[in-house]
Order: C-alpha cells, then structure tokens, then sequence
C-alpha cells in the first residue's frame, strides 16, 4: 500500500464537486448551494461547482485540488456511477490519491430527473444525498486492487466439433490446449452421421479438422480420458484427469466445456422396434452403409420432443429429417417420402431453402397435432390430415423417428463438479441467455456446442470458435486485475457457522476444518454483499461497503 | 454499448462510412469518411440542452415517425457515443436561415456549423462486417393495407408502443384514435384563438355571441351604431368558430369511447418465405412476437392477442416453454394460417380474411391493432460494402460464407458475423460475434492466415 494514502487515511480532507451537465441538473436544482452547502460539512476542505466534472476542464480541476489541497477523500455528485465511477476514480489515480476513497453521488438520476419542476426539493435531497456521501467517504479506506497470475494452457473438455473448432481457433492464437475426449476417438455425434447439411461428408469434412487438430504441437490430445476432480479459479485450474495410463493433474488457465448432447433412444414411442421403426440416428447409419431401401418411408418429427415431459424444441432434428428425406428421394425418386410434422423449424436463409428444394422433389409435407398423434402398427400408419379433414392410411415399410437430443448422463455429475449450473431440462446454463451465450457464470469457464443446446454442425462450430474468443480475451492480459470490492471474513470473531457458505452465489467461500472457520476466495468473490448481510458475528464485511461506513452514511439522512 | 464505448481498446467511429479497403490479411489501409455532425465530439457531454431549445420539429425515425425529433439530436436516449448531431437535411443555420440557439445554449461550445466532412485512414489487420440487416417495407403487400389502414403497424412500430420511453409511453394506443386526438389538440387550438375574438366582440357589445347571431340571421337586431359596424365581420368569425368547433365536439365525442388495444393480431412472415420478396425464414419474427403479445399483456392483463403463422418456429434455447408459457398465462394463441387480406370496418377495427386450416374454412376476425411481423431484408447497402471489400454476397443480399468457415467472407482477412450473414437471433449473433473476434484476432496474430480453422 502506498505510504502515502496510509498516511492521509488517519485525518480526512474531503473535496466535493458538484456537477451542473449544462443544464441537465443545474437547471433543475441549485447547483451553487449544493456547493456551498458542501462547504460547511465536516472534514470537507474543498467544494466546487462545475459546468461538466466530466470534461477534460472538470477533471484537471479535481486533479489540481487533490495535490492543491491535499485532498485525501473526493467526492463527485454528478451523474450515475455506472458511466462515470470509472473516469472519476480513475482519475484520483491519477493524480496520486488511492480509487478506493473516490466517492459519486448521483443527484441527476435521483433529484434533477425525478424531481423536475420542484426546485427546492431537489436541491433539498441533493444536499441530503452529498451529506450522505461525504459521511460515507470520511470512513474509506485505500484498498489494492486483486492481482492473480493467468496460465495460458486451456482445457477443453469434448472432442465433437465444438470442441475441436475450439482447440483450433485457440491454438491458432498461440495458447496451449489439453483437449480431453471421453471416447475412443474425436468427432462426436457428427461420426455417425451420413452426409451434412450442405452435401458434404460428415466424415471427411471431421477428418479433415481431426487431422489438423493432432497434428498441432500446442494442442495435447487425450482420447479416452475423464475428467476426475477439478479446483481453483480463473487463471489457475487445477484439473485431474483419467486416462488409460492412469491419472494426472494438470493446471489451466479457462476451462472450455464442449461435452454435446446425445440423441433419444425412442423406446417405447410409435412402436420403435430398430427394424421398420428407426430413429433418425439409425437412419443415418443405414444412409452410410447403403442398407437403405424402402417404398414408402416417413418420417414422424417430435417423437418424445415438446412433451409435457420434454418441453424443449431440439432445434437442428427439422433439418435432418429434410436433409435425409432429400437424399433418399434424390437416390430413390420412386420411394415415398412423407413427413409428419408440428411446426417446421427450418429458420434462416439456407435452411428454408431446403425446404422449398425439398417440396419441389416431391417431398410430401403434412401436419399432425400431438393431441391426435400419428398411428403406426403392422406396416401400416395412420393420421388425420387437417387440410382435407380426412385420415389418411399408408403403407409404409419404414419409419423414422426424429427424436431431439438430450444432455448425455454424465453432464450433471460434470456440472456439479465445475460447479457450474444446468437447466430444467439438463443443458448447461449460461450468464446470460441474450448476451453471454458462451459463458457461464462463474469466470474463466466457457460453454458450446449441443451440450449448451442441440446446434447444427455450422452453429457448433460457431460456438467453438466463439468460446475460445472469450479465453482468449481472459488469457491475453498479462495478469489478472479485479476490483478491490470483495469480503473478508474476521477469523478472530468467525464461529464458523457456515451461514455465508449457503448465500455465496459465486461458491467463493470455503470452511477450513482445521481453523473452524470460514474463508474468501478474493479472485471467486464478486462483491455482492451477501454473505455480510447475513453473518451474525458480523465477522464477514465487504470492503468499501463496511457497517461501519454505511451506518455513517445512514445517520448523515 | 457503454462497455463498449468505455474500452480503452476501442475507438468508435459514429457516424462515419467505409470507402475504400487496401491491402491483404493482416495489413490493410481502411479509407473512411466521417460525415459532420456540427457538433464537437471532443467538447459535447451529451447533456441534450441544444435539443431542448432546438425550434425545428423533425419527424422521429427511431420512434418509426411516431413521435418527433429535433433538428439537433441524439438517435435515442442512451446512445454511445452521446454526442450530438446536427440534421444538415433540417437545421435552420444550415438551410441558411437565421437561428443558431443552440449553439448560444451550449455551455460546452460544441456547436460548430463550419464542421466539415474528415477522411481518415486506418491501419487493421482484420475486418469485420456487422452491419446488420433492414426491415423489410409492408408496403409492397397490398393485401395487407399497411399505410391505407391505420391500425395495422409493423413489430417495429409496435416496439415503440411498448416502449416507456416511447411514443406512446409504454400504452398501446391505437394510431387512428392518436389521429383523431391530435386532430382534437389542432382544433382546440383554432377554437381557442377564435373564442378569444367572439369574446372581445361579447365585452364590447354586451351580449352573447350566441343572441347576437340568433337575432342576426332572424334580421330582428336593432344595432346600435358600434354593433353596426361590427356585425358582419361578428357573425363571419362566428361562423369560422363554428366550422371548428362543430368537428371539435364530434370528435371529442368520438374520442370518449376510446380504450388502449386489446385485441391484437400478429401476422407472421410479412415478406419472409414468400417468393415475391424473400423466400427465406426470418429466424426470430415468431419470438418477438410471442415476446410483444405477453409484454402488452403484462402491461394490461386484458389484452389478448391471436399469432397468426404458418409454422410457429420457437427453435431456440427455452423458447417453445416462452410460447406455451405464452399460450397458459398471457392470453395468447396460435393459429396456424396465412392471413390473405386485412380490410376495416367503420371504426377503424382491421378485419382479418384467412383460412382456419384446422376447420378448413375461410374466416374473418375483427381486431383493434394488427402486427405485422416483417422480414429480416439484407442491408441495403450490402452491395456497396461488398464492392467496396470486394466480397460476394449470397443469392438473397446476404454476406456469403461457407458452412466449414461460418464466419470468413469470400476475402482473406475479412469476416461477418449477424444478420450480415443469415437472419439470425440475438444469443446467436452474440455467438457469432465472438467467433469472428476469434477469426480476427487469429489474423492479427499470424498474419500467414490458414484458411483451414
């Protein structure tokens, strides 16, 4: 800590500066009496009004008074901390005093802009709210901020094409990779499949990437390997992982989880029997062998999907079932190709096109609502089409079942032990369903692929590459910076209860058996609050936010 | 947008176009023309006191002209950068007009009318295109009226509605009745200034405006010498009065009965999977208008809203359970159907032609406000960008990729990602995005760019 702040910590001399934004607040409260009313409150030394505390002009003024006046606390009363907190307490940086003891009070959004047109109340609450500030900002102390190294090795768990693309896009970035698959080999799901959705080989176009990917000398491939215990944080995994030569531990900087999904086995639905009633997995198969051969083939979609059980749509089974119904009427023109369907969710530009392409080879597309399901029985199925208002019956010789794919049965086990959050439905659980798609909650690890939701071979390879951007832009930085804004924990006061432990939703806290008390991990802690809000000792206390300086700040309403 | 606006790593280049890209991956010389706002960006801190005192109404685009603008402005609130700009097309100055408060308003001193256009020219190893996608104009469907029929608005519009910040401050107001009720606001003006003439003429004459005339037309007045000579000119302006306020009290007659929009109709692909316009999917139309039918309902737990659609294509994460949720707790239902025609009947209700598909049978449905949920068009300017760039773009207007590289363009070095690239939603683009930061970032890196990742 600098001697310096440590120094000025123990008397303080608090600047204020209240800000007018033009007329934005100065034209709806008294800015100069807000200044002048900051004046006279205790350890204030300084107050300033200005025309912009954010122009280049407000900001050299704050700087001049902190070495002018030998300010040691400031205080802003301006706009809202979540544009402005950052230039502010940067700039006290700036000019030599700890960020720690910047203060803001926000008297645009909580008197100008709430208070319109009652003057006098507005100024009112602002003094009130600058009075508050001033009480809390005697009470700050400087604090430094959390540095953690970063290794720049990334563990990518899941060896189908999310994960593959993944390991790629990081090893093209210079960063070292452990990619780890379960199975015997790498390619995932895609491996069973025939053709992709644009025509190509599914194998060949996965070999190709298989190929380059082992070929990488920053890219260490481990096939039939588990993953067994993990620890640590962002920056400094600790993961133990199984392979046929036994265990070993390795560290990481980010962890990358690209685990896929699998299909459902449609036991029991539309008399599945693997035989005349298939899955669309076992179609693809077939379609790979050349065992296909059928007059009348249908494919039924949503079999055990958008169930009161299985709610979810599985997104990407629409478009393999035109896919393959596409190339069995290309190979086959005689055959029969028909599909049952609810809704046909071929979104997007290319997909829809295949559906118009599909429709014109003389696909036959009908729907069927899932309160009167299609029958199948003895070669022959039945349903009631709605256009005509008639059942129709059809000698069919196959059925393919499109089931939608479901997390695989180790992914809950593998959430629990990333600590990381799944779904209703078993799918891992992202930040933020819009705008963090990639990522989970807890920093430094990274979701895609099917595990996350079922995608198509392009959007998992999207997602891959999408993922390892976000490593990429954790392990570029030299090291780890994190706010200063975390909890302590008293382990003089501290009985261990363990009350904190329950509330932490970062899982930051620990108990430490030996000491029976609980401790913080500063790089997991987010600074909620939550665990000081509930420790009965009041032995955990976030910093910044202490009682001691919010109960100031309490009295000075 | 803020964090973006804050990072110390990026430099945002508002209102500035793209005109020339040399070079190859890995080292390419970037022309572009940064028009002039006539604002100072280093002097403006965004505190709007310019468009407070601005005196030229401008139609709001971003409030889809519902609302109105100032010839200063920011396109919406919370934009980054905040920074103003001067609407050359508008401002009185700049038209050559006398005016120039605002610039007597600023404290900043940000005004500045001689700004002139700047070209700069940057140095990158990458480039990413991100330039999104247009809404597609309804206009082109006549069978849907829109234009002709005031109650039937595109998502868009309806957006704004929903909007607190907006037009209509978070009610769904139906336009035909916002019609009439500025139509109300226009004549109460005129009846106003009228009424203060027949007033003048009742304190100088003594009696009511409404004796003087009775008396004028049945010719029993006996005017005194004063009324003599104002009689006339008295009953003309009384009749100028009346030709106002007669309309006025009609219409706020009229306007008593009216009520927010609680019928609501959605009509799915207005220009998607239509081969006169964009024979693709647009991806997210049917959950942003499941999305707008349960807010409207939140907003007003008597609305109840109809999805008219040909497939319902709720594909995403958690989005089948957002439209059954839909279905059980907002009042809204699905019908599987192709609306042919939108008429309206004497209130201005839209009347909705389509056949019921489960019933095979042609139906007709009366509603307050129609929705039309219009396609993701490629950009306009998709080809400009990619002369410029030298890219292909697909067979619809599109950024053309390939299914192994989703995000490289047909150029080395050069990457898409959006609805640039296929209509697509919002987690999807976010993905996306990220992606071609990777691609990008990997360029930079080794400029010796593999294609193969």
């Amino acid at each position: 800590m600098n001697v310096k702040n440590e120094i000025l910590y123990e008397s303080p001399r608090i600047g204020v500066f209240v800000c007018d934004c033009g007329s934005n607040i100065a034209g709806h409260l008294d800015c100069p009496d807000v200044a002048e009313y900051a004046r006279t409150l205790p350890d204030v030394v300084y107050a300033k009004e200005n025309l912009y505390t954010c122009s280049e002009a407000g900001i050299g003024e704050i700087k001049k008074a902190i070495k002018e006046q030998d300010l040691n606390r400031v205080v802003v009363a301006s706009c809202s901390p979540r544009t402005h907190q950052p230039l502010f307490s940067s700039s006290c940086a700036e000019a030599g005093l700890n960020p720690y003891l910047f203060e803001m009070v926000n008297i645009r959004d909580q008197c100008s802009w709430v208070h319109m047109g009652e003057r006098q109340n507005a100024t009112h609450k602002a003094k009130k709210l600058v009075r508050m500030g001033v009480a809390k900002s005697a009470g700050l102390a400087p604090l430094d901020e959390i540095e953690s190294s970063l290794v720049r090795k990334v563990l990518v768990i899941g060896g189908g094409i999310a994960g593959l693309s993944a390991a790629q896009a990081l090893a093209d970035m210079k960063l070292d990779v452990i990619l780890v698959e379960k199975t015997s080999g790498f390619g995932g799901l895609l491996q069973q499949v025939h053709r992709l959705d644009s025509g190509k080989s599914a194998k060949e176009t996965m070999l190709t990437i298989i190929d380059d990917v082992c070929s990488r000398p920053n890219i260490v491939c481990h096939t039939q390997a588990k993953l067994k215990e993990t620890g640590g944080y962002i920056g400094n995994y600790n993961v133990k992982i199984e392979t046929k030569e036994g265990l070993f531990e390795e560290k990481a900087g980010c962890i990358v989880v690209a685990t896929g999904a699998v299909p459902l086995v449609p036991q029991g639905l539309y008399g599945y029997n693997g035989k005349n009633v298939i899955s669309l997995m076992e179609l693809e198969k077939k379609l790979k062998k050349q065992e296909f051969s059928a007059k009348c083939v249908v494919f039924i979609q949503c079999a055990g999907a958008r169930t009161k059980e299985k709610e979810y749509c599985s997104r990407i089974c629409c478009m393999i079932g035109v896919k393959n119904a596409m190339l069995i009427k290309k190979k086959h023109p005689l055959t029969d190709v028909r599909i049952l369907y609810r809704d046909m969710q071929m979104y997007g530009t290319y997909k829809e096109q295949m559906l118009w392409n599909a429709r014109g080879m003389g696909i036959r597309f009908d729907v069927y609502n899932p309160g009167n399901p299609p029958e199948v029985k003895e070669g022959k199925l039945e349903f009631f089409q709605a256009v005509t208002g008639k059942t129709v019956s059809l000698d069919t010789d196959l059925v393919v079942l499109s089931t939608p794919l479901v997390p695989g049965n180790d992914s809950g086990s593998l959430a629990n032990m990333l600590r990381v959050p799944t779904d209703q439905n078993g799918f891992f659980l992202e930040a933020h369903a819009k705008l963090r798609p990639l990522d989970f909650a807890a920093d430094g690890i990274f979701v895609c692929g099917s595990g996350r939701y079922p995608a198509t071979s392009t959007e998992a390879r999207t997602q891959g590459i999408g993922a390892a951007s976000r490593v990429a832009a954790i392990l570029f930085k030299e090291k780890l910076v994190k706010s200063a804004i975390v909890a302590d924990i008293n382990p003089d006061s501290c009985v261990g209860c363990m009350a904190c432990l329950s509330m932490c939703p970062c899982e930051a806290i620990t108990y430490n058996r030996e000491k029976q008390t609980c401790e913080v991990n500063e790089i997991l802690c987010k600074g909620c609050g939550n665990c000081a809000a509930t420790c009965p000792s009041h032995s955990a206390q976030l910093r910044g936010f202490k009682p001691e300086q919010l109960l100031a700040q309490i009295r000075a309403v | 947008m803020l964090d973006v606006g804050r990072h110390p790593n990026i430099t945002l280049l508002a209102y500035s176009e793209l005109e020339k890209v040399e070079g190859e991956a890995g080292n390419f010389t970037a022309t572009v023309r940064r028009k002039a706002r006539y604002v100072e960006e280093d002097k403006c801190t965004g505190c709007g006191a310019c468009a407070k005192v601005c005196p030229t109404p401008v139609e709001d685009l971003y409030n889809e002209g519902h609302a109105k603008r100032r010839a200063i402005y920011s396109w919406f609130a919370q934009g980054i950068p905040s920074t103003h700009a001067i609407d050359p097309d508008h401002c009185r100055v700049l038209s050559g007009k006398k005016c120039g408060i605002c610039q007597k308003k600023c404290e900043a001193g940000a005004i500045n009318f001689a700004q002139k256009e700047r070209v700069s020219e940057l140095y990158v190893g990458a480039v990413i295109v991100a330039t999104g996608y247009d809404v597609f104009d309804p206009v082109k469907m006549p069978e849907y009226r829109y234009g002709q029929i005031d109650n039937v608005v595109t998502a868009m519009e309806f957006e704004r509605f929903l909007s607190a910040s907006g037009p209509t401050a978070g009610h769904v107001y139906r336009p035909s009745d916002r019609k009439v009720e500025a139509r109300i606001e226009e004549l109460e003006k005129k009846v106003k200034k009228s009424q203060k003439v027949l007033d003048r003429f009742e304190r100088n004459h003594e009696i009511t405006t409404h004796e003087f005339y009775g008396a004028y037309k049945a010719g029993n007045l006996n005017p005194g010498e004063d009324l003599e000579k104002d009689q006339d000119k008295w009953a003309k302006k009384y009749e100028a009065h009346l030709e106002n306020a007669r309309p006025l009290k009609t219409l706020r007659e009229k306007a008593k009965g009216f009520t927010s929009a609680k019928k609501l109709a959605f009509i799915q692909c207005a220009g998607s999977r239509d081969l006169r316009f964009y024979p693709f999917c647009s991806g997210f139309c049917c959950m942003h208008s499941i999305k707008e039918a349960i807010i409207a309902h939140e907003h007003d737990n008597d609305t109840c809203s109809v999805i008219f659609g040909m497939d319902i294509r709720a594909v995403g994460k958690g989005f089948e359970e957002y439209k059954i949720r839909g279905e059980n707790n907002s009042n809204v239902s699905y019908k599987r159907s192709r609306v042919a025609e939108i008429t309206k009947d004497a209130d201005e209700n839209p009347v909705l032609i389509y056949e019921d598909t489960k019933e095979q049978k042609v139906k007709r449905q009366t509603f307050d406000l129609v929705v039309l949920a219009t396609a993701c068009a490629p950009a306009k300017g998709n080809r400009k960008i990619a002369d410029i760039l030298k890219i292909d773009v697909d067979q619809y207007g599109f950024f053309k990729t390939d299914s192994a590289n989703p995000l490289d363009t047909s150029r080395s070095g050069v990457f898409v990602c959006g609805c640039a690239q296929n209509p697509m939603d919002i987690p999807e683009s976010v993905a996306q995005a990220s992606s071609a930061a990777a691609r990008a970032a990997q360029t930079v890196i080794n400029k010796n760019d593999k294609k193969a990742s």
